[in-house]
């Protein structure tokens, strides 16, 4: 269990800001931090990790103390064992893929986990690539793998996906729910997408202005009105089109467009670019099998 | 033609760069992450060699490490070393005087690099100096070759601060510069010719490798 309790006056773009934070995460529990660019975040993530001080406050993991401004207990970001992964990769250009991967190993730790998150990850054909010359999603996929070699038990991500086309980031979506089940990580990760949050996160701390206003699951976050719905999608508007008394409403689920039937009172509340669950109440779905 | 002046130059640019590279590591990396309030101070101190007549550097060298003064006194009765009109001298003295020759470049690679390498290696566990060695070091070779070839140059070139502290002792202090402006006074042109156009071709040589190794020029060759 990891119980946070931090305090910092942070210096932003738009001025002073105090961050007052007081979380606790279960061990296990998949944890997405939301809010505006500016909310404080990132600092909450820099403080757990070690990188960042915080004015006064507790940090206790797993019933250790990490930090405690009383005694003055500081634990340093290598006493700490948690992966973290960084908004812009940082990856150590002048090392190969592989070769990434091994710095992280500890003293003494067999090799072998490196080979095995490679194939996880599907590094296999770019490990004696150097950093400079993959995309955003490879580099974003060598720095997971990365901070998981020495197997900490905690994951920090910050932002990861943030950058990458909406393929990519599905398929890491799936490399990380993966590797959170099979190495057991309390993973924490900051998100500003809504599909993103419903695919992966058990549980959205809302952030503003560097105070939590609002946790719980996705839906109970996110969704007015209770909807009891059998399937339920976050994605998109992509387009509203009027036909003669009804709209369609097209809507990008992941990587599927699909087309949804509104009235006009509903498309009332609607615009391009907004974040919408699509969910099936009425109806019974059909279910096909796939044929191989 | 006497090859000592010019040996004992190069001997001198030897000594030097290598003590200059294992100061400026460290004091460049404390200017790079301190906040502290003398950091100013410290950085005009290293940038005064810059700027300062050597000959004002070579006087209160002269005037310190005289065994007349304390601190002159001091090193020669508990240390043994006797600085004046010495080679050990004339490498502290070309330290001090080449010092930002040295520092800067690696200042400059060093606060170029993202912070979040240092950070990602600190959370991977690994203690500041593996972290320099491995990370950070490694990332700014090419700073690194500057500040070593720079200060190199430097120092063959150095005139006033030996002329002041060093004197013209064959063998020990009379470096080819010192040699130079001897064989002018004695109008024995031939042998200042010699000893500038080794000097010359040698510093001409020395840049040119700067230049064309950080323009990647070395590195298109070598593969």
């Amino acid at each position: 269990m990891i119980k946070l309790d931090l305090h910092k006056r942070l210096h932003s773009a738009e001025g002073e800001m105090n961050l007052a934070v007081d979380i606790t995460i279960e061990r296990g529990e998949f944890v997405c931090l939301y809010g505006e660019s500016g909310a404080g975040k990132t600092s909450i993530l820099r403080m757990m990790a070690g990188l960042m001080l915080p004015d006064h406050g507790t940090i206790e993991v797993a019933g250790r103390s990490w930090y405690n401004a009383q005694p003055g207990t500081n634990l340093s970001p290598q006493e700490r064992h948690l992966g973290m992964v960084f908004q812009d990769y940082a990856l150590f250009p002048h090392m190969t893929v592989r070769e990434n991967l091994e710095f992280a190993l500890k003293k003494h730790q067999h090799n072998d986990v490196i080979q095995h998150l490679i194939e996880i990850v599907g590094l296999g054909s770019l490990q004696d690539r150097k950093p400079e010359t993959l995309s955003g999603g490879q580099k974003q996929r060598v720095a997971i793998a990365r901070a998981l070699v020495p197997r900490p038990s905690i994951l920090l991500l910050d932002e990861p996906l943030s950058a990458l086309d909406n393929k990519i980031r599905i398929q890491l979506q799936d490399y990380l729910l993966a590797l959170h089940r099979e190495f057991e990580l309390t993973t924490i990760l900051i998100s500003h997408d809504l599909s993103e949050i419903f695919k992966l996160a058990q549980r959205v701390i809302h952030i503003r202005q560097g105070q939590v206003i609002r946790q719980g699951t996705p839906s109970d976050l996110f969704i007015d009105q209770e909807v009891s719905g059998k399937f339920k999608f976050a994605g998109e508007v992509v387009a509203i089109e009027a036909q003669e008394v009804l709209y369609i409403i097209t809507v990008l689920i992941q990587s599927q467009m699909v087309k949804v039937v509104a009235e006009a009172s509903e498309v009332s509340r609607l615009k391009i670019g907004d974040q919408v669950i699509v969910a099936s109440k009425a109806f019974n779905p059909l279910i096909y099998k796939i044929e191989a | 033609m006497d090859w000592g002046p010019l040996i004992l130059t190069f001997q001198l640019a030897l000594v030097t760069t290598t003590i200059l590279l294992l100061i400026s590591i460290p004091l460049a990396l404390w200017l790079v992450n301190s906040r502290s309030k003398i950091k100013p101070v410290i950085e005009t101190l290293v940038s005064m060699p810059l700027v300062l007549p050597p000959t004002v550097l070579g006087f209160y060298f002269l005037i310190a490490f005289s065994p007349s003064n304390a601190f002159g006194h001091f090193l020669d009765q508990y240390l043994g070393l006797k600085l004046v009109f010495s080679f050990g001298g004339l490498v502290v003295a070309s330290v001090i005087y080449s010092l930002p020759f040295m520092v800067h470049p690696i200042q400059s690679g060093l606060s170029g690099l993202s912070p979040s390498l240092t950070e990602a290696a600190y959370v991977l566990g690994k203690s500041r100096l593996q972290t320099l060695l491995r990370v950070q070091l490694p990332n700014i070779k090419s700073s690194l070759l500057t500040g070593v070839i720079l200060a190199f140059a430097h120092t063959v070139g150095e005139f006033g601060v030996v002329l002041m502290i060093g004197g013209s002792i064959p063998g020990q202090t009379k470096v080819a510069s010192i040699a130079i402006y001897e064989e002018v006074e004695a109008m024995n042109y031939a042998a200042a010719n010699f000893y500038s156009i080794v000097l010359f071709i040698i510093t001409f040589l020395i840049l040119l490798l700067v230049y064309t190794s950080n323009g990647g020029y070395i590195k298109r060759l070598w593969k």
